[in-house]
């Protein structure tokens, strides 16, 4: 268990209410779960929040999400103490989700760590210009592509310290580098060409 | 080594099309109405003919645990729900199916859902992945265009299929965590009995299935049980995906058949050893719950890489996340780190593992520099003992089990780090701390 505690009063924003298109999209979304059980929602809902939020939670977002859904705040709260995704503190615009569970670290994680802590300070600290953060997680599931990142909505595998500084590099130029992984390989397929499936036979259709 | 042909996931590596028309020219939706009429009483005993043991970790046949469900569908609804929550360390297979072959689990939820009598399913995917999810509900949206699922689809039972998610908690992996997080609560694993296929979603009769287990159904269905129960050895029968991490040269996910022995698993497949096979250490089987395995004759050398393979090993298959680690591998430090993933974990709610795994942790840390007296190590082993078995999930156990194997087969390194840290007590100041 981690402890998880609200950001402090004077970096909670005032006001918290979905955008239209969100809106739309929270409505379709508790249509998704029988009558009466509309709180199954509540986990996309917070998430498009935190979405919609740039990046954390606000204590009015979670308030809010709360009321939408007809529950009690408290109820809400504790869903968003409880998972870890959601970002109770203000984040970089990009924020770094470093694996550091025991295949990421067999791979060579702790190098990344040091590159993270070099680049951006300590965890969940923002950089001063804002554009930056960083935490480490438990395993992400790409450990056959370890060490990794997550990077927003993308993986980025197969780094090392040099692939890594590059794409920290890129994002603070404005850029999105391309995810998925960053050495020559085709997902999770072996370096060098895949040892099965290459019986042709098997896409004719037949 | 098991043939091309004999492979349920074609498209695994993602070089061909995920999508609906890709799906069909690999062989999938192909008689799907022919299999769903033959009724549920067939579907069901088919797959338990088939040998199939659930894929998540702890091999439950699967044929048997869809028998459990009511056999008439009283007031209560039945449902059919996905477990895609796929965060064992070591384990990186449903994220493939899911992007790569999402249409061999939407059309096993199909089957599935007839052969339970449920109408309705919920794949519940981690919350990390969000690109895989979206390739999925592109998929099933692919599917209820094609009038595939639905109401009134072109295979005569009516199913819908949503997708849900969750937002980190790896114990949303347990089917009863998982059932409370669907119901938007927070992920805490409930008292069993009740169990889910009488009390699951919403109080109604439910089935919690890995995404590998429903995605091979169709194939079995289509080829038979016996084609399926060919494969492998008894008891253990069919195909794995097995995803090899860690110090191997070419770490990757890969198709095989049960019961491989893991040298030519790993020899064949993921290029071997880092610095051959003399130079291995230990590996863990089947995700981070799992407890070790040391290298040499009584270890790795004779390991058949299926339920039984593992279990004469005092370890087991799990999710068949293979992750392998060699002689230059602190192994102390690295099972520290995992006993850290469970601290960080814990839900929370029972009180040996709440407490005992942050004791376990940082036990483990003291010991990986030698900061620690050798009596801990019993003691240690005592805690482990009374964590396993005394809690409401299995996460205790499989928070127990690693440090077990790590006591049971690393105990002189243990020790030995102990004594060359207290031969230069004279520098860092004498041990004399107690766990806490």
């Amino acid at each position: 268990m981690s402890v998880r505690r609200l950001a402090p009063p004077n970096v909670q924003p005032k006001e918290f209410s979905f955008s239209k298109d969100n809106l739309e999209w929270a409505k379709k979304q508790v249509a998704k779960y029988p009558e009466g059980r509309q709180r199954s929602a509540i986990i996309p809902l917070l998430w498009r929040a935190q979405e919609q939020a740039g990046g954390w939670l606000p204590e009015v977002a979670i308030r809010y999400v709360a009321d939408f859904l007809g529950v009690a705040h408290i109820r809400a709260l504790e869903i968003a103490t409880f998972y870890t995704m959601f970002n109770l503190t203000p984040v970089g615009k990009v924020h770094v989700q470093l694996c550091g569970t025991t295949p990421c670290r067999l791979r060579g994680a702790d190098d990344l760590e040091h590159v993270c802590r070099k680049r951006m300070g300590e965890q969940m600290e923002v950089t001063q210009d804002g554009k930056f953060s960083w935490v480490e997680v438990e395993c992400l599931g790409a450990c056959v592509n370890a060490p990794m990142v997550q990077i927003g909505s993308d993986y980025y595998e197969d780094l090392t310290v040099e692939s890594f500084e590059k794409i920290l590099d890129e994002f603070a130029a404005g850029k999105t580098p391309k995810p998925g992984p960053q050495i020559d390989r085709q997902l999770s397929e072996p370096v060098g060409g895949a040892t099965t499936l290459t019986d042709p036979s098997l896409y004719k259709g037949s | 080594m098991l043939a091309d042909k004999d492979r349920i996931f074609r498209n695994l590596y993602g070089r061909h099309d995920s999508g609906l028309k890709g799906a069909r020219m690999r062989g999938a939706w192909d008689g799907t109405k022919a299999i769903l009429e033959k009724g549920r009483e067939t579907i069901v005993n088919e797959v338990k003919a088939s040998g199939l043991r659930g894929r998540g970790g702890a091999g439950f046949p699967t044929g048997l645990k869809w028998s459990f469900m009511p056999k008439q569908i009283g007031e209560r609804p039945h449902y059919l729900v996905v477990n895609a929550d796929e965060s064992e360390p070591g384990t990186c297979k449903d994220r493939e199916i899911m992007r790569n072959d999402p249409h061999l689990l939407i059309e096993g939820c199909l089957i599935a859902g007839c052969a339970m009598g449920a109408h309705a399913g919920y794949i519940y995917v981690r919350g990390e992945f969000i690109r895989e999810r979206e390739r999925l509900q592109a998929a099933i949206d692919e599917a209820y265009e094609a009038k595939l699922i639905g109401k009134n689809n072109v295979h005569g039972w009516d199913f819908d299929l949503y997708v849900h998610h969750g937002a980190g908690a790896y114990i949303c992996g347990e089917e009863t965590a998982l059932l409370e997080s669907l119901e938007g609560k927070k992920g805490q694993p409930r008292l069993k009995p009740p169990f889910p296929a009488n009390v699951g979603l919403y109080g109604c009769p439910t089935t919690v299935q890995n995404v590998e287990s429903i995605s091979v159904v169709p194939d079995i269905m289509r080829r038979g049980a016996s084609w399926f129960a060919g494969i492998g050895r008894p008891n253990n029968t069919g195909t794995k995906l097995f995803c090899i991490s860690g110090h191997v040269n070419k770490s990757c996910n890969v198709e095989e058949t049960m019961g491989i022995p893991l040298r030519e698993l790993l020899e064949k497949h993921a290029g071997g050893v880092r610095g051959g096979w003399d130079n291995l250490l230990a590996v863990i089987p089947g995700g981070s719950s799992m407890p070790l395995i040391p290298a040499g004759e009584t270890g790795c050398d004779d390991l058949l890489m299926d339920f039984d393979g593992c279990a004469k090993h005092k370890s087991a298959l799990g999710t068949a996340g293979v992750v392998v680690m060699d002689k230059s591998t602190d192994i102390i430090r690295a099972m520290a780190r995992i006993s850290y993933f469970y601290k960080h974990e814990s839900c929370g709610q029972c009180t040996p593992c709440r407490e005992g795994m942050g004791w376990m942790w940082r036990v483990l840390m003291r010991m990986a520099e030698g900061r620690a007296q050798k009596k801990e190590v019993d003691m240690l082993w005592d805690v482990t003992k009374q964590i396993e078995g005394h809690t409401i999930c299995a996460f205790g156990d499989g928070a127990a089990w690693p440090v077990q194997g790590l006591l049971r087969h690393f105990r002189p390194e243990i020790e030995r780090r102990i004594d060359q840290y207290t031969r230069n007590a004279d520098a860092h100041g004498a041990v004399r701390e107690a766990a806490e």
